[in-house]
């Protein structure tokens, strides 16, 4: 079994040929969604909860403040502890709410935030599943969790609740428009849309210095509507604490608040990977053109570091979005995506459309 | 022509804003010198609370115990929430007048909403806060003071 650092595919074959060789093909299947599924699951609990912690460090630096500071050396511990609080907690059954729709929508959204992360490559052959459509697929599945969001607000009973899903579904749908938008962009200029090649095709460069100005405008154009597709600050209206007290998942409780709150920040680490991997380049290092000397020194550096400083900077980036900008009315939220937003998008496409054509690209 | 001025104008307007946001909070980020949360537990040895802090009620007392306290009674009168209560006693001067001087100023804690009317109402001046925040105590009675020290006599001039 041979390990290395730079490049898994030998690592993940060689866990696949075994499995095949002991077992029979079902039950190897079987076994091996087990092991993706369960590597996932730690995953999820261990970004989650760093997020959390990163959010209210960063937010908390942000304000002139320390933030948590308590539980363990610079609070690190803290959001261990408000997890273990969290699954303690009563879960409250709410008078004549739909019981089977509210029990169900946490796990419609959490699901949604699975699938989208399986088709994310965090190095080479770390990879659960390579579509060849790739690209398509994580925009099909991360507009589901709107689908969860709905029936919590629908199930609850709750005005509050209600009007934040109404919200919620509104801003989803309108930005879906960009998200796609802008990652069709990039897909023009690579002529793929399979995660594998379109990092693959980023040795000689990241997309954002290759497609120049489009790429730059659809980079910017995507960080907005991806913020406002995971519903964060300043897009946060369908949670809006001073108005809804916390939109639709104002009834939940317990472990299922928690699912809410995990989905958010996963969907977050999911626009931010998504984000580095089609405009940075993913898991691949920093390469300039023709500079075997430098391209060399910066293949050192492992992918797995490349891919998370990348995804750390882009999360960071939307997080400084949220701590600055006020929360826009449901209004000006649209405003924006129709009048502004799909508008540009889709000059950008054409004159990306045109760019390739003619060459002009790196 | 002039509504398409204004559609790129705005859009430019709106960057130029959010980035001049987006600095300042960046600039905050970047300088964590500039907190100015107070670690309480830790920093207790060093943390020096404010002139204006209104911590506990207190009389000031001069080198040879002597206070300002005449015992009018106008800040047990003023006192909102009746945390004051002044014990006056009469005594009679050498050239036969009689005169009212203090026996005891109690002062409750429990019931302080450190409000300052006492502070401000006091004509000769005689109470004053002190900076003290640590309040907390076992036993209720321990929050029930006596301001003026034992032993204590006012000020010559004051009438």
């Amino acid at each position: 079994m041979a390990f290395n650092i730079y490049d898994f595919t030998s690592f993940t074959q060689s866990i696949d040929e075994a499995l095949y060789e002991w077992l029979p093909p079902f039950w190897a299947l079987i076994v091996e969604m087990t092991i993706i599924g369960l590597v996932f699951l730690i995953g999820y609990a261990i970004i989650g909860l760093f997020l959390v912690y990163a959010e209210r460090k960063v937010c908390a630096f942000m304000q002139n403040r320390v933030g948590p500071n308590r539980v363990g050396p610079y609070g690190i511990f803290q959001t261990i502890a408000d997890f273990i609080k969290l699954l303690m907690k009563e879960l409250v059954y709410i008078k004549n709410s739909d019981k089977l729709l509210f029990n169900i929508a946490p796990f419609i959204v959490i699901i949604a935030s699975f699938m989208a992360i399986a088709a994310i490559p965090f190095a080479k052959g770390l990879h659960a599943i390579d579509f060849d459509i790739g690209i398509m697929y994580v925009i099909a599945v991360t507009s589901l969790g709107v689908v969860g969001v709905l029936l919590a607000g629908w199930s609850s009973n709750n005005k509050y609740s209600l009007i934040g899903a109404m919200r919620s579904g509104a801003q989803i749908i309108s930005y879906e428009l960009s998200v796609g938008l802008s990652l069709l962009t990039i897909i023009v200029l690579a002529g793929t849309m399979q995660f594998s090649e379109v990092v693959e095709l980023q040795s000689s460069g990241w997309f954002i210095f290759k497609g120049h100005i489009p790429a730059c405008i659809a980079f910017v154009i995507f960080l907005i509507a991806s913020t406002a597709e995971t519903n964060r600050g300043p897009f946060d209206l369908a949670e809006a604490e001073s108005e809804l007290t916390a939109g639709f998942h104002t009834e939940y409780s317990g472990i299922k608040f928690a699912f809410f709150f995990l989905a958010e920040y996963m969907n977050m680490f999911i626009v931010a990977s998504i984000a580095a991997t089609v405009f940075l380049g993913g898991w691949m290092p920093f390469h300039i053109g023709s500079w075997e000397g430098f391209n060399y020194v910066m293949d050192f550096i492992p992918p797995l570091f490349w891919y998370f400083g990348k995804t750390a900077f882009i999360i960071w980036l939307m997080m400084w979005f949220k701590w600055t900008f006020p929360r826009l009315r449901i209004d000006q939220l649209l405003n924006l995506e129709w009048k502004y937003l799909l508008p540009i998008n889709l000059v950008n496409i054409l004159i990306m459309a045109f760019i390739v054509l003619m060459g002009w690209h790196f | 022509m002039n509504s398409f001025y204004t559609y790129f104008a705005d859009i430019f307007r709106g960057l130029k804003s959010l980035l001049i946001g987006m600095s300042v909070t960046g600039r905050y980020f970047f300088s964590p010198g500039q907190i100015v949360t107070q670690q309480y537990p830790e920093n207790r040895k060093t943390l020096k609370m404010f002139d204006r802090f209104k911590g506990d009620l207190m009389m000031p007392h001069d080198t040879n115990n002597q206070h300002r306290c005449t015992g009018c009674g106008i800040c047990e009168t003023n006192c909102p929430n009746g945390s004051i209560e002044v014990i006056s006693d009469r005594i009679e001067l050498p050239d036969g007048k009689k005169k009212r001087i203090i026996d005891k100023h109690i002062y409750h804690l429990s019931m302080c909403t450190f409000c300052n009317l006492c502070v401000k109402t006091c004509p000769s001046d005689a109470l004053a806060w002190d900076q003290t925040f640590e309040h907390a105590v076992f036993d209720r009675s321990k929050l029930t003071k006596i301001l003026n020290k034992p032993g204590s006599s006012i000020i010559k001039d004051i009438e």
